[in-house]
């Protein structure tokens, strides 16, 4: 892989940059689908978000990522290894796990391995994609053309957290919690509703309409596909201190208190919106307490659900579908209702 | 332009993207086969180093050939899994050729662009999952007509956009370009490096023209630094910039930029603070405020007078154009979808072999069939011994898909009845259709004639927008909209897919098939348009929104073998119910 270009030197996204900072501080929060214009960054913003996480502890030799100081999630092959004795960890980086569009199932969900099947006559499992996702990013281009029956497995898996293959005779389960990155262009056809609904956030992706970012944009670039090594040594710095910002938000997180008023008011406003069960206020509430984390204060406000109801909510609302363009006009209704 | 005018920039598209295939991403080469085709690829075969490989990708190869994956025959002959590169994969460092880009499918121009962004493809397939480098251009060879055109997810990625239909043979006058020429280029290209001012001036100039997407101006600066290498100039100068806007920015305009003498809509922002970040590097003294221009002038000359009219139609016309190929969802259909079990079968094109099933299918085998080989005495010995009966073929289940039609009588007569509920009935159903991932179409009949506000498509964005943007009033031309509905269905047909015409009107025809007035014969041609339709066995509601249902509609649902909805007072909700209980 390439050298990937620094997640703070992407101008604008806000909104987008915002929602995975959100994911990368709470994964609960549910992915983020980014949604929009041609060339507007949206997969070099997921690539760069890979770059900017901090790494993670991982059992070594596992292949499911499993994490050592969480026994109870362990999976069956680190059990047996815990009965035997002390387990050896590592610092590895977060998986961030391409889901490329032409992927066959057998490699979504781990087969039998070919390998020893062929040269062994073993029966053995081969872990996919969603294994090697556990505890990190599963991320989905062009997440609207992707084919039925895979989005089958994902929406099954991502509720369960949990993969079962039950095939070739083998019957393998193991965990499998990821954060369902998507990104697509609604003009190529529009995502199934099901699926839709697993991404805790969505945002639309615009690409800059003012000259100035825009100039920017294509500046940063053309330095960046110059001489990368040293584009992304000039950006270190930010790039460390976002890290770091990310590191202390996870810390503070279960800190942050949500006061009773402020439930109050992302109630009334799911309410409002007519978001269907109660998902949304779920997504709504763990995003207003990341972001509140982000910003490194004590209690979720006003303020916060502001600003992260709409990649919350916007496709939530119970609604003909038909209405999705006006969504985020819906939504900031709302909120000024609801808020004042 | 005059048609050597043309060829001379595509003999310079060439020998440009020769210099930075990948970085250029291609050409869009929008010509019908013919001696001026093949006389332009011969340019660019010449202008590429001889080690360079073109590949031909042709429209219907397997998703696994162009990927890569197992290799079977390999696999089994080795015992172990062997992997196959793809065609991407292959044409690392060379050129992709896609024919008949027009028609590429929605997976296949994903996997391309894919592989484009990264410089890699990407395989999770059969059992292995792999990384191969893959760097390449691409020359996407669009022979569409009219509205058809290249997916737009590629188009964008493609610097150059030629089209050499208007021209003929003897405008294209043969020339063999130098491969060194080229070399030498590339050897160049490192050292040259755009300043801030000319990044700003191809940003501006792109804006000028209307053009969102960003990789506009970032393939224009690549050209502009592939034209300046070519040239032998030591840093780009602004004829390298004018080339790149000409060449690149042209023709994605969809705004013509305002003329000299009027004042630009937007005037250039002052780019001060700019200015002094990048001031002490290079700034040339001969590119100041004025570069905007002269490369808005490139442009200008750049685009033929006779285009702009189409340049402003062009907007609707290049948004309208199909992203995903026409034939995509015909050629999908034998191999995509839930899998509905294997079975035994032969290996035959565009079956998908199912190799962990074949295998296990020959397992239980292969110690009786060692040692028949045994016997025979074969020279060589397989580790695994599989037979035909062996293969097991996956096999898909695909639900037909359907493509609803939705006739709107959008007439006097029906918009001061019923215009606005026939909206929102339409409305639900759309979103119905959305559910179940149909497609939908819109044609709507007043004046005197009918017109396809929506062709077939699945964004319900563009099918809302169309559908609010419906004006009402003008008289009846019934038949035409038939007759409308008639042609659509049958291109769908034969395309693969299922059509369903669902038409609303109040079922009084008074505009004839030449647009003549009187009701008689506007009734007659209405009646013809029902028969026709009913001969096609194509599946119809006609849902009656005359505020008193009468003989006129009944009628006309009977001719065509229609399901008859009379709903004088029904709302949307009601309306779209019973639609949908009649189409089942």
């Amino acid at each position: 892989m390439a050298t990937a270009f620094p997640f703070s030197a992407i101008v604008g996204q806000d909104e987008m940059k915002l929602a995975l900072l959100i994911a990368a501080v709470d994964p609960k929060v549910g992915g983020v689908l980014a949604f929009g214009d041609r060339g507007s960054g949206k997969s070099t913003a997921v690539r760069a978000l890979a770059a900017l996480l901090p790494k993670m502890k991982v059992v070594v030799g596992c292949r499911y990522n499993c994490d050592p100081d969480r026994p109870a999630e362990f999976c069956e092959e680190c059990r047996v290894r815990a009965a035997k004795g002390a387990l050896k960890s590592a610092q590895v980086p977060v998986p961030v796990v391409d889901l490329p569009l032409g992927a066959t199932e057998d490699r979504v969900v781990g087969a039998l391995d070919l390998e020893r099947a062929l040269a062994r006559g073993e029966k053995a499992f081969e872990p996919g994609l969603l294994a090697r996702a556990h505890r990190g990013f599963l991320y989905i281009d062009e997440a609207n053309l992707l084919e039925d029956h895979l989005v089958d497995l994902l929406l099954d898996v991502a509720a369960s957290g949990e993969n079962v293959v039950e095939r070739e005779g083998l019957s393998i389960r193991h965990p499998a919690r990821f954060v369902l990155v998507g990104t697509g262009n609604p003009e190529e056809g529009e995502l199934r509703p099901q699926l839709l609904d697993r991404f805790g956030m969505s945002v639309e992706v615009k690409t800059p309409d003012n000259l100035a970012d825009r100039i920017e944009v294509v500046r940063r670039r053309d330095t960046f596909e110059t001489d990368s090594a040293a584009f992304v040594t000039n950006w270190a710095k930010d790039e460390a201190r976002l890290r770091k910002k990310i590191i202390g938000a996870r810390e503070k997180l279960s800190s942050v208190s949500v006061p009773d008023v402020t439930l109050e008011r992302a109630a009334k406003l799911c309410m409002a919106l007519g978001t269907d069960g109660l998902r949304g206020e779920l997504t709504l509430m763990r995003a207003a307490r990341a972001l509140a984390a982000l910003d490194s204060a004590k209690t979720v406000t006003d303020h916060h659900l502001r600003r992260i109801a709409p990649s919350a909510l916007r496709h939530r609302l119970r609604r003909n579908p038909l209405d999705d363009a006006g969504s985020s006009v819906r939504v900031d209704r709302a909120i000024s209702e609801v808020l004042g | 332009m005059t048609g050597t005018a043309v060829w001379s920039d595509g003999v310079t598209a060439a020998r440009l993207f020769a210099v930075d295939p990948p970085g250029t991403g291609g050409v869009l080469l929008r010509s019908r086969a013919g001696p001026v085709r093949d006389r332009w690829l011969a340019v660019l075969r010449a202008a590429l180093p001889r080690s360079e490989t073109v590949k031909k990708v042709p429209l219907n190869i397997a998703e696994g050939r162009l990927l890569g994956g197992l290799d079977l025959n390999a696999t089994l002959l080795a015992g172990r899994p062997v992997a196959e590169r793809g065609l991407l994969a292959e044409a690392d460092g060379g050129v992709i050729m896609l024919a008949m880009a027009e028609r590429l499918s929605a997976a296949m121009t994903v996997h391309v662009t894919a592989a484009m962004d990264a410089g890699e493809a990407i395989v999770e397939r059969d059992g292995l999952s792999l990384r191969m480098p893959a760097r390449f251009g691409v020359i996407a060879i669009d022979e569409g007509l009219d509205d058809e055109f290249a997916p737009a997810s590629l188009r964008d990625r493609l610097a150059l956009h030629l089209d050499l239909n208007a021209i003929g043979v003897h405008d294209a006058e043969e020339f063999a370009p130098d491969a060194g020429e080229t070399a030498a280029a590339r050897a160049k290209l490192p050292s040259l490096k755009p300043a801030a001012a000319q990044i700003e001036a191809l940003c501006t100039a792109a804006t000028a023209l209307g053009i969102t997407s960003l990789r506009a101006p970032m393939l224009a600066l690549r050209i502009a630094r592939a034209g300046a290498a070519l040239a032998g100039h030591s840093r780009i100068e602004q004829e390298d910039l004018a080339l790149a806007a000409r060449l690149v920015l042209a023709p994605r305009a969809l705004v013509f930029p305002p003329a000299d003498g009027a004042a630009p809509p937007e005037p250039p922002p002052p780019p001060e603070d700019e200015a002094d970040e990048s001031g002490g590097e290079d700034q040339i003294p001969d590119i100041d405020r004025a570069l905007d221009e002269v490369i808005l002038a490139a442009v200008q000359a750049a685009i033929p007078l006779d285009v702009l009219a189409t340049l402003r139609a062009g907007a609707a016309g290049r948004s309208r154009s199909r992203s995903s190929g026409k034939a995509g969802a015909l050629q999908k259909s034998s191999k995509r979808g839930r899998p509905a079990g294997v079975l035994r079968g032969a290996l035959r094109a565009g079956a998908r072999l199912n190799v962990i099933e074949t295998l296990r299918a020959a397992a239980p085998w292969q110690a009786l069939r060692r040692r028949e080989a045994a016997g025979s005495a074969a020279e060589s010995r397989p580790r695994i011994l599989i037979r035909k009966d062996d293969f097991r073929i996956s096999r898909f289940k695909q639900r037909t898909e359907t493509v609803t039609i939705f006739v709107v009588d959008a007439s006097g007569s029906a918009a001061l009845h019923r215009l606005a509920e026939a909206k929102g009935a339409v409305e639900l159903l759309l979103a119905d259709c959305y559910i179940r991932r149909d497609q939908v179409a819109l044609i709507a009949f007043r004046g005197s004639a009918a017109e396809m506000l929506l062709p077939p498509t699945r964004s319900l964005a563009r099918a809302k927008r169309s559908l609010a943007g419906l004006p009402g009033g003008g008289g009846t031309p019934l038949a035409a909209g038939l007759d409308a509905a008639f042609v659509l269905s049958d291109s769908i047909r034969r395309k693969g897919q299922t059509p369903t015409v669902i038409v609303l009107t109040d079922g009084r025809a008074n505009i004839a098939r030449d647009g003549g007035q009187g009701r008689p014969r506007a009734e007659d041609d209405a009646m013809s348009a029902a028969r026709q339709l009913r001969a096609a066995g194509i599946a119809i509601v006609l849902v009656d929104t005359s505020p008193r249902p009468g003989v006129s509609g009944e009628a006309i649902a009977k001719e065509m073998g229609a399901r008859y909805l009379p709903l004088p007072h029904a709302d949307a909700a009601t309306l779209s119910k019973a639609v949908l209980a009649s189409v089942g």
